[in-house]
């Protein structure tokens, strides 16, 4: 029996197996495998036009923080890349601080409506959430271009007399990311807010705490988790984006992803655009990782 | 108790800050909607109402190309995704915890957790290679592509589905002498169908919507209609983006809608 019992597991833990494979094909093919082939091209030797020429070399890798000298051919700090860098950490830490500063309140007014609005409420967050992010881009460019929105009020009411130049600025980038990553922010915010009992408010007033504490020593320890989930899902996606830097940043402002990309077109250094991949795959799964332990932290009934 | 008229889950100057995002939010997506109705060609100036953007832009072959070329890659990528998509949620759900299962969700989530740019930059060098060798430059490399990164969002809602399923139908239809095939073309399926078609939507609109990685796998000519606009905005731009993105829009908010109606918990 035993033995029949064993083989009926056996047989269905296959089936679990075979029916995920094509799934599993597809996604090595065009998701994880090219993947190796970028952590590969990473330590070839950049070709003169682009693409790659099958010598192995650390190149790549040395040059996201130095490039040679052109007259004596020693290594110097790229001061190029690291303005990069930081503009694209900066940026992306500014955009998670503003949307957290947003989009928190703006979660515990959904989360705390009365039930048949809610609905409503969490659908307009979620409509901008789906709709494309160009689209999105395009809309924000249009307010904050110089004979956008806001320097046509700007102007009308009299404030000032010329457009305030916003377009293609590290501020248009940090706008536009902010108002793209809102939604992103908001959502898991708002599910865990939705989750609190809203009596260990009245346990906390009952106690003569005054607002301040109770946001501090209530509020903000219960919805971490969501605090470090709407965080993570708005770095994440800042540090590696692409579209809004470049429409908005107007290709002087670039942040990583518009450098990486430069390497496979007019930079014409693939492996040095292989290894900056690497190194932004590695950031990210760094902030995954830290994600996935405070969320474990958070059930933790002892923590 | 708390006192009367003293509502504790209010704090001040949230309500405020919260209908100041939400139009903040909508005025940007608002203002682009008008102007696509505007007469004149601003995209600042109000001259009246008219329809010539969407006629130019139906009128505009580079358009209308990029339109028919997103919608067949959404319909494909879609399909292929919702079908691994649905045979994976079987083999992952209502079983026993099985070796390697863990492995299998992180590589069906995969696409989620990778920066776009760098998929995009590593389709680039792959189906380089692949164009290189075989010659073929058609459209297989963006439907690939795109089936891949659409199966997590075909995933989620089958998935989610299958897990609020009973089991005991099946297991009835079992004792009624079904085999297993019938007892899942006539059973599971029909009661798995609106997560299934929840999934496809999504996925169409994920595929719909997707720059970065089209722009980087394309073959010349092969524009979808956001990577169209990408373009476009590089010069000076006309009403006839806003109506493009406008009919993407609506779009976007009809199938959300469905979506929305499909997998409301009746209750």
């Amino acid at each position: 029996m035993a033995r029949a019992a064993d083989a009926a597991r056996r047989a269905s833990d296959q089936r679990g197996w075979l029916l995920s494979l094509p799934a599993l094909i597809l996604l090595f093919l065009a998701a994880s495998g090219p993947l190796i082939v970028v952590l590969i091209y990473s330590f070839l030797s950049p070709g003169q036009y682009g693409n790659v020429v099958w010598n192995f070399s650390l190149d790549g890798w040395r040059g996201i923080l130095f490039s040679r000298d052109i007259f004596d051919d020693t290594l110097v700090l790229a001061d190029a890349h690291l303005t990069i860098f930081w503009r694209s950490v900066w940026l992306s830490v500014m955009t998670t601080v503003i949307t957290f500063a947003i989009g928190f309140p703006t979660a515990w007014f959904i989360a705390t409506r009365p039930p048949a609005q809610r609905a409503m409420w969490l659908f307009l967050i979620t409509i901008p959430f789906w709709t494309n992010l160009l689209i999105r881009t395009f809309a924000i460019n249009e307010v904050i271009r110089n004979e956008g929105l806001l320097n046509s009020l700007l102007i009308w009411t009299g404030i000032t007399e010329r457009p305030i130049q916003i377009v293609y600025t590290d501020t248009a980038v940090l706008i536009g990311m902010a108002y793209v990553y809102l939604p992103l922010m908001v959502l898991p915010l708002f599910a865990a807010i939705d989750r609190f009992d809203l009596r260990l408010l009245e346990a906390g007033y009952d106690l003569y705490a005054s607002r301040g504490q109770v946001l501090r020593r209530i509020i903000l320890p219960i919805v971490k988790p969501g605090i470090v989930a709407g965080s993570i899902l708005v770095f994440v996606p800042s540090l590696g984006a692409y579209v809004t830097p470049r429409v908005l940043g107007g290709g002087k402002n670039m942040m990583i992803g518009n450098f990486i990309e430069l390497q496979f077109t007019q930079g014409r250094n693939w492996p040095l655009g292989a290894a900056l991949s690497m190194m932004l795959l590695l950031i990210v799964m760094g902030a995954l990782l830290i994600y996935v332990r405070a969320a474990n932290r958070g059930t933790d009934p002892h923590g | 108790m708390a006192e009367r008229g003293f509502d504790v889950a209010r704090l001040p100057g949230f309500a405020s800050i919260a209908i100041a995002a939400f139009l903040a939010l909508y005025v940007p997506i608002l203002t682009l909607v008008l102007y696509s109705f505007n007469a004149g060609n601003s995209v600042a100036l109000w001259q009246g109402f008219s329809l010539h953007w969407y006629g130019d832009a139906w009128n505009n072959d580079a358009v209308k190309s990029a339109a028919v070329r997103s919608l067949v890659i959404a319909t494909c990528a879609s399909a292929i995704a919702t079908t691994v998509a649905t045979m994976a949620a079987l083999g992952t759900t209502r079983r026993r915890a099985f070796r390697g299962q863990t492995l299998i969700y992180v590589a069906i989530n995969q696409p989620l957790m990778v920066p776009e740019i760098v998929t995009a930059v590593a389709l680039l060098i792959v189906f380089g290679i692949v164009k290189t060798w075989t010659g073929y430059q058609g459209l297989g490399y963006l439907i690939l592509a795109h089936s891949a990164f659409c199966v997590p969002f075909a995933y989620l809602p089958i998935r989610a589905r299958l897990e609020g399923m009973d089991l005991s139908l099946e297991t009835a239809a079992a004792d009624l002498y079904a085999t297993p095939w019938q007892a899942f073309r006539r059973v599971t399926l029909p009661l798995l169908a609106p997560g299934i078609v929840a999934g496809a939507m999504l996925a169409f609109v994920i595929s719909l919507d997707d720059v970065v990685i089209t722009e980087f796998v394309k073959s010349g000519g092969q524009d979808t209609l956001p990577t169209y606009m990408l373009g476009q905005m590089r010069r000076a731009i006309t009403p006839e983006v806003n109506a493009i993105s406008t009919a993407l829009l609506a779009l976007t908010v009809l199938l959300l809608t469905a979506f929305f109606l499909l997998t409301r918990k009746r209750e």
